[in-house]
């Protein structure tokens, strides 16, 4: 069976044309094959099966029915142990279910695992786990590249088309350019739109969960299925959703979109300064109205990122302290050694990294020159959004600054890891949605990202030019 | 250099995370750059700007102000890393 879509699956089950068990018994096959790749931290071949002897006994209409679904383990889940990749919660056994999760059950679709990710999401290459590399399933061999992150292992697991779809959480990217670099479709959707709770955070004024999937169709069931309001998270987003897949519509006549100049930077590869001019030749060709605009405060970006995410994360991750969960050092002398040890012992370098800065731009004596400066420069940044939406409908730029790139390659630089953000974490502190859709290749034939921004809430419209850019791509 | 050994002590003490000196000397030298990369917001003119803390556009509702009672403290205690009649257990604080 060559790749097959979600919406074809859906079709192929509804006319009994393929069993629920055989489908699943496919994926499983090639889960099985794929073990090289580290997509998963969790899978159980006896778990599968359970769930698909249950939904066997299960008469009632569902939308997702028996659709193998991968789940970034950053999400609990009742059936699986949850680690955010991190040895602090390797075995940590949820005792409820994420809102996301439970959606996805409700609908009746089938975890396959959980996949692997930076450990607390905290990177972009899916290199920081502390269950190993996942390694990107489009590597030639010998040369293994990296899947991206933090959702790497999500992005993988739908490129090696072990799944139908993958749940992830982007931050200031973990969607998008990880989906780049495996060549399949990512959305970020707006702040709020998904609920957050049983998501462990990293930083709660930008987390947001979103959707890995093979085609843009796909991705607008998926997200469909994931969003709504809920009490639980006070972020969450009391809003009016429109049925994104039967609303899909390539058809931007008279549409207008927005091309920001600030998104040329030095050093970015030939190539994908190419694509972006392919899309938006495309779009012109289709009616579009191509309009240049300016996001002044672009290059500031990264830099308040690396003060927010840190500071945000300083503060969510206290909580693992040895005490009511997770990992505990057995050296325990008293409390204070408990803890200082617990933590030394369970998080790796880059989450120890980012806690040490998240404490120190939120200590006394450098919070107005750090974090409160970064809060001002971000209200600058989603300014810049606002204006650039008055003449626009939608925003195209590049995913990210290059293609996949080697395993380990960057990590011993932060900086450098953190500048492949530099394309999605404006839209993350704007809160904006962002779909990333394959779009071309480098001279490697390694896949391209371009990313699609929308306003607030606008998630029909990214859909609609993603769709649009991905057909005339086909 | 903003990060010295006296700061990288205080803001590990701070973050209750023991350092060893190898690891100390390491982070000293990765915030230092870190620091002075983000120091590039200083050319931004800030002034009379709110800080942002809230992205959201949405308005967020309230909820009725009840408790519930969902009585799951064993469900709570299932993965402590030690527990104790019902409490969680941690070494002797007081002697």
């Amino acid at each position: 069976m060559s790749k097959s879509s979600l919406k074809q699956t859906l079709k192929d089950l509804d006319t009994k044309k393929i069993s629920i068990r055989e489908l699943n018994q496919d994926y499983l096959k090639r889960i099985k094959e794929n073990e090289n790749l580290n997509v998963f931290i969790h899978f159980s071949e006896d778990n599968v099966l359970k769930q698909i002897d249950n939904l066997e006994n299960d008469n009632s209409a569902k939308k997702l029915k028996g659709i193998p679904i991968a789940i970034k383990d950053l999400f609990c889940t009742k059936s699986m142990p949850t680690t955010a990749a991190s040895k602090i919660l390797e075995n940590f056994n949820p005792t409820y279910e994420s809102f996301v999760t439970q959606k996805l059950l409700d609908e009746g679709s089938i975890f396959v695992g959980k996949t692997n990710l930076d450990e607390f999401a905290m990177g972009s290459a899916t290199n920081t786990s502390f269950f190993g590399n996942t390694i990107n399933p489009l590597s030639k061999e010998n040369k293994p590249l990296a899947p991206g992150g933090s959702s790497g292992g999500s992005a993988a697991a739908v490129a090696a088309d072990l799944c139908l779809g993958a749940t992830g959480t982007d931050t200031g990217g973990s969607i998008r350019q990880p989906a780049s670099f495996c060549g399949v479709v990512g959305i970020k959707p707006t702040y709020g739109l998904c609920s957050r709770w049983g998501i462990a955070a990293f930083a709660s004024s930008l987390d947001q969960a979103g959707i890995f999937s093979h085609n843009v169709e796909d991705a607008s069931i998926l997200l469909q299925s994931i969003v709504g309001f809920d009490q639980r998270d006070s972020t969450s987003a009391k809003v009016d959703i429109p049925n994104y897949f039967e609303n899909l519509d390539d058809d931007l006549n008279g549409k207008t979109v927005g091309i920001p100049k600030e998104y040329s930077i030095d050093g970015t590869p030939m190539e994908i300064s190419q694509i972006w001019e392919d899309a938006i030749k495309v779009l012109e060709k289709k009616g579009v109205k191509i309009k240049n605009i300016s996001l002044p405060h672009t290059k500031y970006a990264l830099p308040t990122y690396y003060i927010i995410a840190p500071a945000e994360a300083s503060s969510n991750l206290a909580r693992y302290d040895g005490v009511k969960y997770g990992f505990r050092s057995e050296e325990i002398d008293s409390l204070d050694e408990m803890y200082e040890n617990t933590r030394a012992q369970g998080f790796g370098r880059e989450v120890k990294r980012r806690i040490l800065i998240g404490t120190y731009v939120l200590s006394a004596g450098y919070y107005d020159a750090y974090y409160l400066k970064a809060q001002k420069v971000r209200k600058l940044i989603a300014d810049d959004f606002n204006k650039a939406f008055k003449e626009c409908d939608f925003i195209v730029t590049p995913t990210a600054p290059s293609a996949a790139f080697p395993l380990n390659e960057k990590q011993n630089d932060p900086i450098k890891m953190y500048l492949n953000d530099v394309f999605t974490v404006p839209a993350s502190l704007a809160g904006l949605p962002g779909i990333s859709i394959p779009f071309g290749k480098d001279k490697n034939n390694l896949p391209l990202g371009i990313q699609i921004l929308g306003k607030h809430f606008d998630e029909q419209q990214v859909f609609n030019a993603a769709v649009s850019l991905e057909r005339s791509y086909e | 250099m903003k990060i010295d050994k006296n700061t990288i002590n205080k803001i590990a003490r701070l973050s209750r995370i023991k350092l060893d000196d190898k690891e100390s000397e390491d982070y000293i030298k990765d915030l230092n750059s870190i620091l002075d990369w983000v120091e590039q917001l200083n050319e931004v003119n800030t002034e009379n700007v709110e800080p942002l803390s809230n992205i959201s556009s949405s308005i967020l509702p309230k909820r009725e102000d009840v408790s519930k009672d969902t009585n799951s403290s064993e469900e709570i205690l299932e993965n402590a890393p030690d527990k104790l009649e019902g409490f969680f257990a941690v070494p002797k604080v007081v002697e």
